[in-house]
């Protein structure tokens, strides 16, 4: 009980990430609305990118940015008083991509709706089928 | 890092992705999916990415909403699930 | 479906928690992902680069392929929003101009049009919601100073958190603040279509533009210390010299691109007036 509760305590934080992720990833798969879906995606998307930089953080550190002495006399850095900033780096990008193929989605949306009147993916399957059996 | 303080915000930001993808309104959806995207922000800063926290205020909480806010009101904001 | 959806989320959720036991203790600073290469950026950056923040540091010098190829994603993400919606050649027959002293609004049928830049004269859409003064002055006052705050953000991206991303989605913001606070043809007379379409364009030849530059001074590609040929500089200052060239870069294209990607949606690419 002992062991699992002390588990518990250095892993909880990874395991509410999970939560967060499943959260997204089910409104992709169930949801019927497609911008529920879309939302889905980012949620799923900002999920991973905070269990990234969550990998990132170390105890006691400060952020990223050295202090530059005016003078220019540099001191010793010890990288363990730093956070982490690979992490930063390559999650900076997945953000900005992720807001591009948000656009994208959203695009694809209104298109969508343009051609079928609706956004709600069991209707759009049943006009398409409707327009595939008045076409033959 | 206080862990209290990141407890409550990572509760928070989990109540509201629960609300994004529950409540009816698309319109509804676009605001929470703002206010989501700024608790992350704020989580981001309390774990020191303060570059990460910056592009998600400006980008997420800023930009994505209201793409979101646009797209719904270029379709519809009713839905039924 | 929604059953399955939740068998399949639960199921990979119990995948990933249980794998959640091998990972290393949160805030370790000898954890793999800590080890290798970067203590060499946190303890070399600041004497290669001379650029205090680290973050822009990495994003712009030890990994510039990436954030090249990132600005390309995203200004083809921009292309590929203006391919799906813009719709051209949409010659509405019908006009409505509202008269700004009385109120009274008129509808013009036929291709009989008033000029644009009449003072008494207003173009409405029939779908258009009456804007408010408040908002409308209030922003017209603030964009100014939104724009000065994103170069700002531009420049001190090596002292302080900001960088190109950053500075350009506020510039692109300021536009769009524009757009929505007023009318969407407003902002198209203030920055065209052609004109957003073009810088998106030219952000991404700044930066490639710099690595060929690199290359022509004896360097590798994004070897930016090869700059110091042509600068009065040394090789140290001339990365940090080039990554501002970089950053200006970026930061044009991602602008271009949310005002290119937020005309389209707002619009369903008619560019008419907008929200």
């Amino acid at each position: 009980m002992q062991d699992l509760l002390q588990l518990i305590a250095a892993r909880y934080n990874y395991w509410l990430y999970i939560v967060l992720m499943m959260v997204g990833f089910y409104a992709m798969i169930a949801k019927n609305n497609l911008v529920k879906k879309i939302a889905g995606m980012s949620i799923f998307q900002t999920a991973i990118i905070l269990f990234y930089i969550s990998i990132g953080y170390k105890k006691d550190a400060t952020i990223p940015i050295l202090m530059h002495a005016p003078d220019g006399a540099h001191h010793a850095v010890h990288a363990a008083d730093y956070v982490n900033p690979l992490p930063h780096v390559l999650m900076l990008t997945a953000i900005v991509v992720s807001v591009s193929t948000l656009g994208v989605a959203l695009a694809l949306a209104v298109k969508v709706y343009q051609s079928y009147g609706t956004l709600e993916e069991d209707e759009i399957r049943e006009r398409m089928r409707e327009e595939n059996a008045s076409q033959e | 890092m206080i862990w209290q303080l990141d407890l409550l915000i990572l509760t928070l930001v989990i109540l509201c992705a629960v609300a994004v993808i529950s409540v009816r309104d698309l319109l509804g959806c676009a605001i929470l999916f703002g206010a989501y995207s700024f608790l992350m922000c704020l989580l981001w800063a309390v774990m020191g990415a303060v570059d990460v926290a910056f592009t998600e205020a400006s980008v997420g909480a800023g930009v994505s909403t209201v793409f979101l806010v646009a797209a719904v009101f270029r379709t519809t904001r009713r839905t039924k699930d | 479906m929604r059953l399955a959806g939740l068998i399949i989320a639960a199921f990979t959720g119990t995948v990933l928690l249980y794998s959640t036991v091998d990972f290393p203790a949160w805030g370790d600073p000898a954890s793999p992902a800590g080890t290798h290469v970067s203590p060499h950026y946190l303890e070399r950056g600041l004497e290669e680069t001379s650029v205090p923040n680290i973050v822009t540091a990495v994003l712009a010098d030890y990994r510039s392929f990436d954030t090249m190829f990132e600005a390309t994603v995203i200004f083809a993400a921009g292309a590929v929003c203006v391919i799906l919606l813009r719709i051209f050649g949409v010659h509405t027959r019908d006009r409505y101009y509202r008269h700004l002293l009385t109120g009274v609004t008129i509808h013009v049928i036929g291709d009989r049009k008033i000029p644009e830049d009449s003072e008494v004269f207003e173009r409405i859409d029939a779908l258009w919601v009456p804007h408010d003064v408040i908002i409308s002055t209030i922003s017209r006052i603030l964009i100014p100073f939104i724009q000065l705050f994103a170069l700002y953000v531009l420049a001190h991206g090596h002292h302080s958190p900001g960088g190109g991303f950053q500075g350009g989605v506020i510039l692109g913001a300021s536009v769009i603040l524009m757009a929505i606070s007023t009318n969407l043809r407003v902002s198209l007379e203030r920055v065209g279509e052609r004109t957003v379409a073009l810088l998106a364009a030219l952000g991404l030849l700044i930066y490639a533009g710099t690595g060929v530059l690199c290359m022509l001074s004896g360097g590798n590609y994004l070897d930016y210390g090869a700059l110091a040929e042509w600068l009065p500089v040394d090789p140290v200052a001339a990365r940090s010299l080039g990554i501002l060239l970089v950053e200006i870069g970026v930061g044009v294209t991602v602008s271009a691109t949310m005002i290119a990607i937020y005309r389209n949606l707002a619009s369903s690419g008619r560019m008419d007036e907008g929200l």
